[in-house]
């Protein structure tokens, strides 16, 4: 029965994405190669959007469309924000998975939403 | 029937429709991204009537406690009277006696004010002083509603401050002045009595720890409470015997003095007051932050707990921006 549940519900919802936002976001803001693009942000609306991702690339509902990631992202494009910074979100958003004990079959789905979205936040 | 109302209009709320589906419906600007209230990019206030306690699922206690709520999912039964967070707060002016002025130190006064009519605050929330009509400007609240019986702010002077100014030299007790608000979501929320409160402050960022600190201690709080207030010399230091004397009668409160300048005598920590905070207790997860006063030390310190632990829901700030327009 396991099978009809959706990516979201496997993961465990809201709650996982409750779980999640914080440590996802500590990892960003510590990792090198792009906490150079949150400087000067504010945390709480920062935050907010990181919860709107996290629970997008969880397969949760949301209404993302491309265009909102290419405008979202053009101001950090034009900033430099290349493949390599996508990347680096990818792996701290499995670690940060890892860090919840989520299995790698699970995390893989959620890998490749994240990565569906990247010609768009690069804006190509 | 139900009926929102936004800014002057009313909106009929459609059956089975969300009130964010029936103002999108009516073209207002509201943001929005999942529809089913997870991510909270569609916010807002009710500012009249009462949101169904499921459209407030997730958000920070603060929030919840000032009618905040998720359109997205908010079906309610009664009407509403809804506004964006970012919407002017139309709150009533409401007259207010002085009713004494007493210098804390050689550049805070102390402010009591006897509002005419009644206002419902939590300690540590700002009201907006007026000196006329189109001057005002933002003072926390050092007072705790069901211990005092008027308002406590603690008006620091600023260098050509036309508000400060005119408080500490023109103003006299007796004299009415206008106020609005409360606003602002930095302070107590009771319950998890047992968490540890650590509250960071700077200059007259004490005001709304003062307030912060006896409200949760005379709702029994029971975890342990620490005050970190800084300055750069003694001067700059206040209430130093009330807290002291808190500290006697509470056992789970305490209070650091910090100096950032040269002289520091014994008794007091040498260093800022985010500083010495951060380097007594390195790890800060499960605590719950407040953090008031110069903007720099607050942005610094929100960021700085945050990396050490402390969840982004915990944290609570009142950075006190000074106006461009002194």
């Amino acid at each position: 029965m396991s099978d009809q549940q959706s990516l979201f519900e496997k993961l465990g919802g809201e709650a996982a994405v409750n779980a999640a936002v914080d440590i996802f976001y500590r990892k960003v803001l510590s990792d090198d190669r792009i906490s150079s693009f949150f400087e000067g942000v504010d945390m709480d609306k920062q935050a907010a959007k990181q919860k709107a991702f996290l629970t997008m690339a969880f397969g949760g509902p949301h209404n993302y469309s491309g265009l909102d990631m290419r405008l979202g992202h053009a101001h950090l494009v034009e900033r430099g924000l290349n493949d390599s910074h996508v990347d680096a979100v990818i792996e701290d958003l499995a670690a940060t998975l890892r860090e919840l004990n989520v299995g790698e079959d699970l995390i893989a789905q959620v890998a490749a939403i994240a990565e569906s979205t990247r010609n768009d936040v690069l804006g190509r | 029937m139900v009926t929102i109302r936004y800014a002057k209009d009313n909106f009929e709320l459609g059956e089975n429709q969300s009130v964010l589906d029936c103002l999108t419906g009516h073209g207002v600007p509201v943001p929005f991204s999942c529809r089913s209230g997870v991510c909270q990019t569609c916010l807002m206030r009710a500012t009249g009537g009462t949101p169904p306690e499921n459209s407030q699922q997730g958000l920070k206690d603060s929030l919840k406690l000032q009618n905040y709520f998720l359109p997205c999912v908010c079906h309610p039964t009664a009407d509403l009277e809804v506004a964006l967070p970012d919407d002017d707060d139309v709150q009533a002016v409401i007259p207010a006696t002085v009713k004494s002025l007493k210098l804390l130190n050689p550049e805070i006064m102390h402010v009591v004010l006897e509002c005419h009519a009644p206002i419902d605050y939590r300690a540590g929330q700002f009201i907006n002083l007026f000196r006329d009509q189109s001057l005002g400007r933002s003072y926390s609240l050092a007072s705790v509603p069901h211990e005092d019986d008027h308002l406590h702010l603690h008006v620091r002077r600023l260098p050509q401050g036309r508000v400060s100014g005119w408080i500490h030299e023109e103003l006299r007790p007796g004299e009415t002045v206008e106020i609005r608000g409360p606003g602002g979501d930095c302070f107590y929320i009771p319950g998890n009595a047992e968490q540890g409160l650590i509250l960071i402050g700077t200059g007259s960022g004490l005001a709304p720890l003062y307030g912060i600190l006896r409200d949760a201690l005379s709702q029994d709080h029971t975890g342990p409470i620490h005050l970190f207030h800084g300055s750069r010399d003694l001067n700059g230091l206040y209430l130093t015997g009330e807290l002291h004397d808190l500290v006697e009668q509470y056992p789970n409160f305490n209070y650091v003095p910090c100096l950032s300048g040269e002289d520091v005598p014994r008794g007091y920590a040498s260093g800022r007051a985010d500083d010495v905070a951060f380097q007594q207790i390195p790890d800060l997860k499960n605590w719950r932050m407040f953090l008031c006063g110069h903007p720099e030390m607050v942005k610094i310190a929100k960021k700085n707990a945050f990396m050490a632990g402390a969840s982004m829901k915990d944290i609570y700030v009142d950075a006190f921006n000074v106006s461009q327009s002194v």
